[in-house]
């Protein structure tokens, strides 16, 4: 055990338009990484401190593996360490470990980024010996990422885009609602995503009583319980998602609350990534869109 | 000979000046200030004084050095049983401890202790900023043992200090990604300068001791781990951080803050600098606070300094219940924070977008006494009406950091969560398992947690001697 290793990313892969994933020496993170946990990084010593649950963990080698896609300034600061380069700081693994039903039949649906969360969640279903069903949904086919990791650890991969450019033209929900209809039947769910794509499956699973584990990501500060800021309402109560979760039972919580708070700082965070990506564009601006 | 009945008062900051920055309020004694303040005290045989301080400083001893012109020697004389001399000199609440006891508070006003203390510890650091280390006695390096302190809050620093000077191998275990607990995410910049902060560390490291960032002993490592890494003894200083909320409609509004997470933000995070620095925090024009405590008063200030043309402080019973310190509240005054005493808040108010628009309140007068002996406040039927706010910061307390005893099933705690001690040593029921401050008697002072840090440090170094033969 050591303390204090500079936290290298050893492999960094670019998975779709703006999103990648960082393999990084985290040994003490890795030793202990259960699914679903997460950790709090630092890009550099200024920045935000920003949670990110956890794709993989090597505790052999000591690394564990982070997805992140830049949204805001941020993101886009991890976005600029490169292989061999450093984050400033790694604190984890935070939060509870999902707990991985006893299931014969599961249904993980993941959309967007959130296929990186559920991949620990997959490869623990799978190894349980459960029959896995998992949706995967993205705007458009070049955004899909993960694919072959998720193809390696599920029974049966249904993808879903916006504009049809692979699989059902539509929205992971919209494949659920569909295999339901047809009859499929699931001792459980997992979904991870959008807020609003986690309302929409988990209507859909209320109705056909299938329990479903949903992976919240409000905003965070210290990610120990200390701020608050993370705190959620799940069936009239009061939790931190940080400490009592980030799983949760996802028919009751309540997301129109989590999307609410989490624009909490959009004229902030709007201006905090104009600026910074005025200064990356350096002063040159282009006078092509004055032409009218 | 006779003794000047008033004290010599300290500079600060002109309040239209200070309202609207983040340095330091009070500046602190000049040199023949701070000569002619010590030599008011009367060197009482009995040193009333010394008995209100949790961490015993020899108080007559190290202001008859500052009579003498021995600064540095009085630093010394500090330093045997304090390791944070400015740190107290700020922010202990010295008029209910040692100034409370001082004989000359019974016909005018007692010395000046806290000011003093904190110009000894600023006249050496300023003066050399290595003394601090020239001060320390060497070390004896005959207790190698090694010993954990899980948090680096005050009573932690404290513990590792001490444990250090005995000859202990120490290392620091911190979950935030900077040491200092509490005096480093709860108190404002204004009331204790993080430079001062780092000296202080940067002192207690000058003794041995190894600080471990990121580290969060119940998730990153556990209390099997430190066994297995040599770990003879622990002491557990982990605070009380969790925010408690109101439990009213509304809490869950964009615009309603936990006072730590404000804190936080601000003081940790320095998000007063955004966007170079890059953490946010809401600049509210209008800050409505709920609570008393020096907490609330901190949060209403930041308010202040991040730009509100008004904040409020709404408190449920009368001044005179306020816990925070009289020199802050009146402080907040003097730069434009309003009272609104007497008040309890019922809802926050949204528009349709979630965002914060109003405080709806109660107005209370004061009943019986309750169990903590203050006067309950009792809500007048029909009073209610709104503060007009765009933010609203929760400061009604904490509770106990849950993560290392959840992952430590076998400490034993009470039904809030709080570690059980023995009241003379810290001892837990777990053999080798010591704790202290705020995680031990809930939220309370600075001082008191250094108190109890070192009051463990001792025990901790009996139990490990007896432990050796």
């Amino acid at each position: 055990m050591t303390f204090g290793v500079e936290h290298r990313v050893v492999e960094k892969r670019n998975l779709a338009d703006k999103i990648h994933l960082f393999k990084v020496v985290a040994p003490l993170v890795a030793r202990r990484a259960k699914p679903g946990q997460f950790v709090i990084v630092r890009s550099h010593e200024r920045a935000e401190r920003i949670p990110l649950t956890i794709a993989d963990s090597d505790p052999d080698n000591g690394t564990i593996s982070l997805v992140v896609q830049e949204m805001g300034r941020g993101t886009a600061k991890i976005a600029e360490i490169g292989e061999g380069g450093k984050f400033a700081g790694i604190v984890g693994p935070l939060g509870r470990a999902g707990n991985i039903a006893s299931v014969n039949k599961v249904v993980l649906i993941a959309g967007g980024v959130g296929v990186a969360p559920m991949l620990p969640y997959a490869r623990a279903y799978h190894s349980s010996g459960a029959h896995v069903t998992t949706i995967v949904g993205a705007k458009t086919r070049d955004m899909l990422i993960l694919l072959d990791e998720i193809e390696s650890v599920s029974d049966v991969v249904m993808v879903s885009t916006d504009d049809g450019s692979l699989g059902v033209k539509g929205v992971v929900s919209d494949v659920l609602a569909r295999l339901l209809a047809d009859g499929e039947r699931f001792d459980h769910a997992v979904c991870i995503g959008p807020a609003v794509m986690m309302k929409a499956v988990c209507g859909l699973t209320r109705e056909a009583g299938i329990p479903t584990t949903v992976s919240l990501n409000p905003i965070m500060v210290d990610g120990t319980g200390m701020c608050g800021g993370c705190r959620v309402t799940v069936g009239g109560e009061i939790k931190f998602a940080c400490v009592d979760g980030p799983g949760f039972d996802g028919h009751a919580v309540d997301f129109d609350e989590l999307m609410s708070r989490q624009r909490f700082y959009e004229r902030e965070e709007r201006l905090s990534y104009d600026s910074y990506r005025t200064s990356k564009e350096g002063s040159h601006r282009c006078r092509l869109d004055q032409i009218g | 000979m006779s003794v000047r009945s008033n004290r010599v008062t300290m500079p600060k900051q002109d309040p239209a000046v200070r309202r609207r920055n983040f340095d330091e309020v009070a500046l602190g004694f000049t040199y023949k200030q701070a000569t002619a303040e010590a030599s008011r005290c009367l060197n009482c045989r009995n040193k009333p004084c010394v008995s209100g301080c949790p961490v015993s400083v020899d108080i007559p001893g190290f202001i008859a050095l500052i009579k003498e012109g021995k600064v540095e020697d009085a630093f010394a004389k500090i330093r045997e049983t304090n390791s944070l001399p400015a740190i107290c000199g700020r922010v202990c609440p010295q008029e209910n401890q040692c100034e409370a006891r001082c004989v000359l508070g019974k016909s005018g006003q007692p010395v000046a202790i806290g000011a003093l203390e904190r110009f000894v510890a600023d006249y050496c650091r300023e003066k050399d900023g290595t003394f601090a280390r020239k001060a320390v006695k060497p070390i004896a390096l005959t207790n190698r043992a090694k010993v954990a302190v899980v948090g680096s809050g005050p009573a932690g620093l404290t513990a590792a200090a001490d444990l250090a000077l005995l000859g202990y191998e120490v290392t620091v275990f911190e979950s935030l990604h900077e040491f200092g607990g509490v005096l480093r995410y709860g108190i404002p910049e204004f009331r204790l300068p993080k430079a001062i902060l780092d000296y202080e560390i940067d002192y207690i490291r000058s003794l041995g001791v190894r600080f471990v960032p990121d580290a969060i002993v119940g998730k990153t490592i556990t209390t099997d781990d430190l066994t297995a890494l040599g770990y003879r003894a622990v002491f557990i200083g982990t605070g009380a951080g969790l925010p408690y909320f109101l439990g009213i409609p509304g809490e869950n509004l964009i615009g309603v803050y936990s006072a730590n997470e404000y804190l936080t933000r601000s003081n940790l995070m320095k998000a007063y600098l955004f966007p170079e620095h890059e953490t946010p925090i809401r600049r509210g024009k209008r800050v409505a606070v709920i609570g008393g405590g020096n907490v609330a008063i901190d949060s209403a200030r930041t308010a202040l300094r991040l730009g509100a043309d008004e904040v409020f402080v709404v408190y449920r019973r009368s001044r005179a219940e306020m816990p925070a310190r009289a020199e802050e509240i009146i402080n907040a005054e003097e730069e434009g924070v309003t009272l609104v005493l007497l008040t309890s808040p019922v809802e926050i108010v949204g528009d349709d977008s979630g965002q914060v628009v109003a405080l709806e309140c109660i107005r209370n007068q004061l009943g019986e006494p309750d169990a903590s002996g203050r006067r309950r406040p009792v809500p007048i039927e029909g009073s209610e009406y709104a503060i007009d706010v765009d933010t609203v910061i929760v400061a009604i307390g904490q509770g106990p950091n849950p993560l290392f005893t959840e992952a430590t099933p076998s400490l034993l705690t009470d039904e809030r969560g709080y570690i059980v001690v023995d009241a003379d040593t810290g001892a837990t029921n777990l053999n080798g398992f010591y704790a202290g401050g705020d995680i031990v008697t809930g939220a309370a002072t600075v001082i008191a947690a250094m108190g109890a840090g070192r009051k463990a440090a001792k025990a901790i170094h009996r139990y490990l001697r007896s432990d050796s033969q």
